[in-house]
């Protein structure tokens, strides 16, 4: 007995077992919280079914309540503490629903617990609508009548087939309106801070008053300013023939609500819809969720400011590190004379990897922000003082502050890389007349290039996932504009940016509306899992490329 | 020459040649070593080596592993520079100059010295770009000046013929004994007075290395070569001279079939015998 156990320890197969256990239960976790995310996250968007319910509130008064069943769960009874409720003897728990009921205009919560007990009728409506507002969070109830200009145009059944045009119409008026403030008049005003800031420069230069250039701005001005006036023209009347039509509804408590049609994002009867009109409706919240600016304090609409943000940094962040960290793993691996000195620089590399990250924003805070940023405002941005340019966090500074973040890890594999070329290539190199600078650049680089993309990989997986820092080197909760845009110079370093990771932490805790907001954060840590996900692959794919270009001596 | 190097099939007969009748005194001297003592930290590598190579005529060294015959090899064209905790005394002359001198511009001593691997080390880059990175180190750029140097060198190499159709292709995906010529036809792109051989066949197949035995009967006319092998009868085939290195000292260095065939020294004879070794 004791040496069969033993044998079976000699054959190395318990170690087997341990080794794949190890690796199954990582795999299940991994695959277990991405399905979590994906389940809660993406779940969010389906169409889900209005209930109808007449329901005894606790004084015995039977009110009629509409919502979408967002959650269930399974309590005890005594943590109910509802004594008029009677329950059959021996029941020791109860359901209660979390139902999204909506109307905060009228009702002033988004959500409501029931319990299943109380429930005395459920009913799912064909009529019953959902609509999303721009403000107010969802309607459910019934339509009855739609207006246009304050006279009834349609009620009871008409109402609902007469609705569904007006809410195209407003939606295109919406979208001119949104081109004319955001792109033409941000634009206008753009360029004119941009000639104040040239006229202040022109103060500040001390060119007399009264000489041209001055003459030019405000031409200049002038001539915006006419534009400005024509655009906002065209704005007042779009406004006026988006504010023509409304509808009434009736919600659940009774009350009758007037909705202005400018205010609706769009309509739709759940209950009625097929499988095809629920999975075309999925697909379209979906499109909206990665395509669309956030709106009610980050609780509903888009995240693509977000989304935008984290690859934009991603990709600044990995311009600025990848030189950096080549070069200086270039001088340690070739050119320092090996010795104590050197190693004690890859002991303070290695140990900077572990540097909590927060430490690192501090940092950018401290010495990018304040001390770069507020020297390159006083000597390139006087004009602009005391607001600061670059004195502030941005964009710029955040890529650089996780560029700082990520070099470690740069560093290391382009040294292990470097230190992988075969020494017969090198020789092979220099006894050609090569110096060791010709060699390096011609041949050991190239034939590296896959260890420093794999740098690179593991740089990005670790800088789009980080927030810490971020918080204090740029990221805002809600970025009035990209960072790249169509005014010159396009790409502005300077502006604050919004970031996925920030998002959720935002959304989630932050938020006015938890309840409203919870899915979003699933949501969008699905979509931030995918963001690093295809950077990653993208990296992956140049690496793999670049190895069958590389495919070295492996003999 | 490169016209009538034979690509298909192995021609021996080239290699069997009449007695040699060479002797160093009437030869022009290309490398001169002089009182060369090399030491890798404390131990010593070389001792007190004195020799002469003779120009366009091909050198081999055979000795028992571990007698300094590649540490020698090494130091005609400064590549033992690239080990750390070496020193070197004496001198060595290339064409009168001491190669060891502060003045000398390494890479440009190179370029007049160069060198193939025991092992063939092609880069990873086109067969094209393999034999025109000397050039394109030495700043040619010129479309054409590159195409004719090209194809030359490979000719040089007896490899044209077999490469000419996939120039563009990777060098990684020719044979060991192909990517030893691309090496060989890499290192005469650059025209070098010298061609220094390490060991140039020994990772290679019979048929290859015979191949690369031609070769080098061929490349003699133009260059001086020196070829380290520890496989006697390729010396005793290519070679016009052969020197015989044990325990880091120069033991005999004459014309080749005077040292096959009457050896001066014991230790010599013993080796060639295959006494020990």
């Amino acid at each position: 007995m004791f040496n069969d156990l033993k044998q079976w320890f000699g054959s190395g197969k318990p170690w087997v077992w341990l080794n794949a256990g190890a690796v199954s239960t990582s795999i299940v976790m991994v695959a277990a919280l991405l399905a979590l995310i994906a389940v809660r996250g993406l779940g969010h968007f389906w169409a889900k079914p209005i209930l109808e319910a007449d329901y005894i509130e606790p004084d015995g008064s039977v009110s009629r309540i509409i919502g979408e069943i967002n959650d269930s769960e399974v309590v005890p009874v005594e943590r109910v503490q509802d004594a008029s409720l009677e329950l059959p003897k021996g029941t020791e728990t109860v359901t209660r629903l979390l139902i999204k009921t909506g109307n905060r205009d009228t009702v002033g919560l988004d959500f409501r617990w029931i319990l299943q007990p109380r429930i005395q009728e459920k009913r799912y409506p064909e009529e019953l609508m959902a609509v999303e507002r721009y403000e107010w969070g969802n309607f459910y109830g019934y339509i009855k009548e739609v207006r246009k200009d304050g006279e009834v145009i349609a009620s009871g059944d008409n109402a609902w087939p007469a609705l569904q045009p007006l809410i195209d119409r407003a939606a295109e008026l919406r979208d001119k309106i949104k081109e004319i403030e955001h792109d033409k008049i941000g634009s206008i005003n753009y360029q004119i801070e941009q000639l104040r800031l040239d006229k202040r420069r022109l103060e500040l230069d001390n060119v007399a008053e009264g000489s041209p250039e001055y003459q030019e701005i405000a031409e200049e001005r002038a001539a915006l300013q006419q534009q400005y006036q024509g655009y906002q023209a065209q704005l007042k009347e779009l406004y006026q023939r988006i504010g023509r039509d409304s509808f009434t509804g009736v919600v659940m408590g009774g009350q009758e609500v007037n909705i202005p049609l400018s205010k609706v994002v769009r309509a739709y009867r759940p209950n009625a819809m097929g499988m095809f009109d629920k999975i075309v409706f999925y697909f379209a919240k979906l499109w909206e969720f990665v395509s669309d600016d956030p709106r009610e304090a980050n609780t509903e609409g888009g995240i693509f400011p977000a989304i935008f943000g984290t690859v934009m940094m991603v990709i600044l962040m990995s311009i600025f590190v990848t030189p950096f960290g080549v070069i200086a793993a270039v001088y340690l691996r070739e050119y320092a004379k090996q010795g104590p000195l050197t190693r004690l620089i890859r002991i303070a590399v290695n140990n900077l990897a572990g540097v909590p990250s927060i430490v690192y924003g501090v940092f950018g805070l401290g010495f990018f922000v304040y001390f770069l940023g507020g020297n390159i405002d006083q000597l390139f941005f006087p004009e602009a003082l005391p607001a600061p340019t670059f004195g502030t966090g941005g964009l710029f500074w955040a890529s650089l502050t996780l560029a700082i973040l990520t070099l470690p890890v740069v560093i290391v594999a382009t040294e292990e890389g470097l230190s992988r070329i075969p020494r017969s290539i090198r020789e092979g190199s220099l006894a050609l007349g090569a110096t060791k600078a010709e060699t390096l650049w011609r041949t050991v680089l190239p034939m590296s290039s896959p260890a420093m993309m794999t740098g690179l990989i593991l740089a990005v997986a670790r800088a789009a996932g980080e927030v810490a820092p971020l918080m204090l080197v740029g990221v805002v909760k809600l970025a009035p504009s990209l960072p790249l845009d169509t005014n010159a110079p396009f790409l502005h370093l300077d502006r604050k940016f919004m970031h996925l990771g920030f998002h959720i932490y935002d959304v989630g805790f932050q938020s006015p509306n938890v309840e409203a907001a919870r899915p979003l954060v699933y949501a969008t840590a699905l979509l931030l899992v995918l963001v690093i996900v295809m950077l990653n692959l993208a990296a992956i794919a140049i690496r793999n490329h670049l190895r069958e270009k590389y495919r070295a001596l492996e003999h | 020459m490169s016209e009538s190097a034979p690509t298909h099939g192995v021609d021996i007969s080239a290699m069997e040649r009449e007695p040699r009748n060479r002797h160093l005194q009437d030869e022009n001297i290309c490398l001169e070593v002089k009182d060369l003592d090399l030491y890798y930290g404390d131990k010593q590598a070389l001792k007190r080596v004195n020799m002469q190579i003779p120009r366009q005529r091909v050198s081999a060294f055979i000795g028992p592993s571990g007698c300094g015959k590649s540490t020698l090899l090494r130091c005609f064209n400064r590549m033992n520079d690239l080990v750390d905790g070496v020193r070197i005394d004496g001198r060595i002359e290339l064409e009168g100059e001491d190669m060891y001198d502060r003045n000398v511009n390494v890479a440009e001593l190179r370029r007049r010295v160069g060198m193939v691997f025991q092992k063939p080390n092609p880069f990873p880059k086109s067969i094209y770009e393999n034999v025109a990175y000397g050039l394109r180190i030495m700043g040619k750029k010129g479309r054409r000046e590159l195409d004719e140097v090209v194809e030359k060198a490979l000719r040089g190499a007896a490899l044209w013929d077999e490469v000419k159709d996939r120039l563009h292709d990777s060098a990684l995906g020719l044979s060991g004994g192909q990517q030893q010529r691309l090496v060989i036809a890499r290192a005469i792109a650059i025209e070098p007075e010298v061609l220094l051989l390490d060991e140039p066949a020994s990772a290679l197949d019979p048929i290859s290395t015979l191949k690369i035995e031609e070769l080098i009967y061929e490349l003699k006319d133009h260059y001086t070569i020196v070829i380290v092998t520890h496989n006697m009868q390729q010396a005793a085939r290519v070679s016009d001279y052969t020197a015989f290195m044990y325990m880091g000292e120069l033991v005999e260095f004459g014309d080749t079939d005077t040292l096959f065939t009457n050896p001066k020294k014991r230790q010599t004879e013993d080796y060639i015998t295959g006494r020990y070794g």
